[in-house]
């Protein structure tokens, strides 16, 4: 899924964080990732090498946090936790449930030099 | 004395001279170079009492700025009182078709349309053909139509007070899922050629979905398909979504898509 569109939007927010707090090189970024939120890391790890060059987070370490996915089963009414996005309900073995969370794409924060 | 760091390469304490080192030896790496006082840290730099990197807690939403631009969208055509659909499906669903077909049947309806796709006007000019105000947006290399895409097309085409407003987005049934335009509702499309096990392959396109619309119902006698393991497999995705059967070709179901349109306003 557009893993470019997502590193340039990563670069934005780093020139505006560098603008923000005045500095000039970024050595990790730790990014969380929510289960689904359909990010394929490869693809991810080489965008970030070609949208990072210029920026102050050209030789950025990225770390990427993997958050759990939780659904909303609709047959026994439980906010469960799913490793996969068609997974069954622990549960009750129902197959309708409903992503609560689990897409987020967010910068948790940055080592900055 | 050395003239970045103003240290002496002896210690100043120690009257006796450095001992010489022939510059031979330097030359060969057996002698380390002055080294300047620089920290060995990750600035390369050292100040005391600070360490050489610091932490900057972000927080931040890597689609922040789409989010926030969709949010000034959403302002604007809710302020204006306009029901703003994001149509979304994979290439050749037949959301071209059925916008003009919608647009033929809501005539007196004020409405305009974005068309989003890589290249051509061949959209916008089929939704011209029908009399109805169209913009298109060639995204090029892009997959999805953004927030800020439609936000200029919305000042282009300055939509009517209370009207609809189509966003035929690219053909696309990853990438748009991702991307809040500002619209009211998602409406998924679904041609019932493409397999009954699409919902599952693709889910995150029908999750964040509304409506799905199962199109070119007249071809399901020819293509052996389930259209109950279609409806299954979509509820299966999203347990909220609803759901209709539908054929621009000879108008099946056309009346249920108006009155959804209606009951949305």
């Amino acid at each position: 899924m557009h893993e470019m569109s997502l590193v340039e939007g990563i670069r934005a927010i780093v020139m505006d964080q560098a603008a923000a707090h005045g500095f000039t090189r970024v050595t990790r970024l730790r990014l969380e990732v929510g289960r689904f939120a359909g990010v394929e890391k490869p693809a991810l790890a080489f965008a970030w090498d070609v949208a990072m060059k210029g920026s102050p987070a050209e030789e950025a370490e990225l770390e990427i946090l993997d958050l759990p996915g939780q659904a909303l089963c609709f047959d026994c009414g439980v906010t469960v936790d799913i490793a996969e996005r068609l997974a069954p309900c622990p549960l009750c073995g129902g197959g309708k449930l409903l992503p609560q969370g689990g897409d987020e794409m967010r910068i948790k924060d940055m080592e900055v030099i | 004395m050395c003239s970045v760091c103003g240290c002496h390469d002896t210690p100043v304490f120690d009257a006796k001279p450095a001992p010489k080192v022939p510059f031979d030896n330097v030359l060969a790496g057996n002698v380390a170079p002055h080294h300047h006082h620089y920290g060995q840290g990750a600035a390369g730099v050292s100040v005391p009492g600070l360490s050489q990197a610091r932490l900057i807690e972000v927080e931040t939403a890597v689609l922040s700025k789409n989010d926030a631009l969709a949010a000034g969208n959403r302002k604007v055509l809710e302020g204006l009182g306009i029901l703003a659909l994001n149509l979304v499906s994979s290439p050749g669903s037949g959301k071209t078709t059925l916008l003009c077909k919608t647009i033929e049947a809501l005539q007196g309806t004020p409405l305009a349309v974005i068309e989003g796709d890589q290249q051509t006007q061949n959209d916008a000019d089929r939704i011209r053909a029908t009399g109805a105000r169209a913009l298109q947006i060639n995204t090029g290399k892009g997959c999805h139509l953004d927030a800020e895409m439609v936000g200029r097309a919305i000042d282009a085409l300055r939509p009517e007070r209370q009207s609809i407003l189509f966003i035929e987005n690219v053909g696309n049934l990853v990438c748009p899922a991702g991307f809040d335009l500002g619209e009211y509702a998602k409406v998924a499309i679904l041609s019932v050629t493409e397999g009954e096990d699409k919902p599952l392959k693709y889910p995150d396109m029908f999750t964040a979905s509304k409506l799905a619309i199962l199109t070119k119902l007249d071809l399901a006698p020819h293509c052996d398909v389930d259209l109950d393991l279609y409806e299954a497999n979509l509820r299966r995705v999203n347990p909220r979504i609803e759901i209709l059967r539908l054929s621009s070709k000879t108008g099946e179901g056309m009346d249920a898509w108006l009155s959804w349109l209606k009951a949305q306003g």
